[in-house]
């Protein structure tokens, strides 16, 4: 039996990533369907943000290998920068973890968004700012039109993020990258934001990749979630087989750390992610794994299909030698 | 009051570690719109009506969003500010007077900051970090320094050569220890945490976690944990005060107050926590006001969906609640999450 694969809107294909010697992203291989929301999950230095800044092109200083096709677009790698700006924002657009540092603080809020509008799509002063203050509506911003003219310092860091998600969404992108959007912002403006990206980018149809570290909250805003570690991808599938029927030891130690309220017992996994010059040459995993067999040192494990046939790039995929 | 009835140890009736009584703080701020050069102030009411109190070996978690007031009960706590309002006690004396007379109080009152890599000097190992309140203090005499300085080390899970390295060689979790390490050095009774475990990957996260509350059983510490996640509050300690715009809203022993909070806003907290596979909960409409335009009446009533209309006219104080635990709401909500209808 074959899946279906609804029709890709961004493909990964061996993306590798060196930041000098350091491989910092290994052969990641993903797909996003359209209208997908997909959550990349793991500890810093996993290479989580390393896959959204370089679909982004905004990569500085690192040599990017491997493919990374946007419906439509063809290799966004291959693209000339000149051609990546008519992409960015248009096609795809990004909102990065800390907005107050995103934002211009020398220019107010409008006219950031305004900037954007009318070079992307053209529009005139006029018709910019009605359709500034429209988005601004829409993300929820009280009294869009006084905030048009605020500058980024006098807006809430919750505040702030909106303004982000206004400005992101402002061409209607098939496709958001999110970097850890809600990290520095208190729970109860966490819940606010996702909720809003989630309706915004449902309400487009666009797809979307959401960084995240939380667990939980992946598994609540997310379809399927890519669990990365040390820069691979060691599983892959629905939220609900990573979660619940994960194969990969890792997946296993990640979410036996999430503490929900009323966790009484913990156990606190041992050592910490290998630096990038003493990686192991087989599973990176091996040296911290409590299900490492001779085998893991020395060879490193596919990543293959957690069940018989089911290839599909959407399904549960995992790389374990000796899986749960 | 309220604290000391859930602690099993204080038979003696001993004045308690940290006792707040209607403590406020207001500072002094240019009034919004003044002109230029003008030097109108307005004050701001960072800390209002606070009442607290900690025992003897509690563990106590502070949570709240930003601008809670939760950073400016803590300088009360370690003495750094003087209250403008009200009485902080330590062990029954004024906390600065306490910290202006001899090492005591700063011997025995650790903290822990937020910014842990901040708080080193980065030009001294991890050794003389872990030494120097060793000497301030004189607590141990200098021939034993090094072997004392191994073993707090070793406490804490950092390795015996730890001690010749710089902060700038560590990780954030290992910074996080030998934060711990120092502040232990004193041999302190109480600890004082500042989002001790926030900004980590989980898995240092649990990694510290477990040395804490190891570190807590094992040497009887009282423990002051400022936190914003409600899974390490309800995870380390025993209690939980819930801050909201400079009052504490509520308080109680942690697993009761999270499992039936009697506060809208203690609940609205509780449901924004994300939970597997639960859809996201519709979160609390706005954000918190500014201090300095409270509103009417209740401090919450401008965005709790229960609001009635007595909540825009009267401001609730922290009054008793069941067994142990206390809320300042009107209308507190019932076990069933339903709210009560007569007004207390």
């Amino acid at each position: 039996m074959t899946d279906m694969i609804p029709s890709p809107i961004l493909t990964l294909t061996d993306l590798t990533v060196f930041r000098g010697a350091a491989k910092i992203l290994d052969k990641v291989n993903l797909s996003l369907a359209e209208g997908e929301t997909l959550a990349l999950v793991g500890e810093s230095g996993a290479g989580k943000s390393t896959i959204a800044t370089a679909v982004m092109r905004l990569l500085d200083g690192a040599k990017v290998d491997g493919k990374a096709e946007l419906e439509g677009a063809g290799d966004l790698l291959a693209l000339s920068e000149k051609q990546m700006v008519t992409l960015r924002g248009r096609r795809l657009s990004m909102i990065f973890q800390d907005a107050g540092a995103a934002l211009n603080p020398a220019y107010t809020v409008g006219r950031q968004l305004i900037t954007v509008l009318r070079r992307n799509l053209g529009l005139s002063k006029t018709e910019a700012r009605a359709r500034a203050v429209e988005l601004f509506t829409s993300v929820g911003i009280n009294d869009p039109e006084g905030r048009l003219s605020a500058y980024p310092h006098q807006l809430s860091g919750g505040m702030q993020q909106r303004v982000m998600v206004a400005i992101a969404l402002a061409c209607n992108p098939d496709l958001l990258l999110a970097d850890e959007p809600t990290s520095a912002l208190d729970v109860t403006i966490q819940a606010q934001i996702v909720r809003l990206i989630l309706s915004q980018t449902r309400a487009r149809g666009a797809s979307c990749i959401f960084v995240l570290h939380d667990l939980a909250l992946a598994s609540q805003a997310c379809d399927r979630i890519v669990v990365l570690y040390a820069g691979q991808v060691v599983e892959a599938g629905p939220a609900r087989d990573i979660l619940e029927h994960h194969r990969h030891p890792y997946t296993q130690q990640l979410k036996s750390c999430v503490l929900e309220i009323g966790t009484r017992e913990l156990t606190a996994p041992e050592g910490t992610v290998p630096p990038h010059d003493r990686m192991p040459a087989g599973c990176r995993f091996a040296t911290r794994c409590p299900r490492a067999l001779p085998r893991c040192a020395g060879e490193a494990p596919p990543l293959i299909p957690a069940r018989d046939g089911a290839e599909s790039p959407l399904a549960h995929h995992f790389a374990c030698w000796n899986p749960e | 009051m309220i604290m000391a009835q859930t602690q099993t140890q204080t038979t003696a009736p001993t004045a308690p570690v940290f006792e707040l009584i209607e403590v406020e703080q207001v500072f002094p701020v240019p009034r919004p719109g003044r002109p230029f050069m003008s030097r109108d102030t307005v004050g701001l009411r960072a800390l209002d009506g606070v009442r607290l109190r900690i025992a003897q070996g509690a563990s106590l978690a502070l949570v709240g969003e930003s601008g809670s007031g939760k950073s400016t009960l803590l300088r009360v706590l370690l003495g750094l500010d003087a209250p403008s309002g009200g009485r902080a006690l330590y062990r029954g004396k004024p906390i600065r007077e306490a910290r202006a007379f001899g090492t005591g109080f700063a011997r025995d009152v650790a903290m822990v900051y937020q910014d842990a890599r901040g708080s080193l000097d980065p030009r001294m190992t991890v050794g003389a970090l872990v030494a120097e309140p060793l000497r301030h203090f004189g607590i141990v005499p200098k021939g034993e320094e090094a072997a004392r300085v191994a073993q707090l080390l070793d406490r804490v899970g950092l390795p015996a050569d730890a001690a010749t390295r710089y902060p700038s060689g560590l990780s954030g979790g290992q910074i996080r220890r030998v934060a711990i390490a120092r502040a232990l050095a004193s041999e302190p009774s109480v600890l004082v945490a500042d989002e001790a475990v926030s900004g980590l990957d989980v898995s240092t996260q649990a990694q510290l976690l477990t040395l804490l509350r190891g570190l807590q059983r094992d040497m009887g510490l009282t423990l002051v944990f400022i936190t914003h996640d409600l899974g390490v509050a309800s995870y380390l300690c025993e209690e939980i005060a819930i801050m909201y715009l400079g009052r504490i809203v509520e308080t109680g022993p942690t697993d009761a107050v999270l499992s039936h909070p009697a506060h809208p806003y203690a609940a609205a907290l509780r449901a924004a926590a994300p939970r597997f596979f639960e859809p996201i909960p519709e979160p609390l409409p706005g954000e918190i006001p500014s201090p300095l335009d409270l509103p009417k009446g209740c401090r919450f009533s401008s965005r709790c969906t229960a609001a009635q209309e007595d909540c825009r006219l009267r401001d609730p104080q922290l009054g008793q609640h069941g067994a142990g635990r206390a809320v300042a709401c009107l209308h507190p909500l019932t076990e069933t999450g339903a709210q009560a209808s007569e007004i207390r």
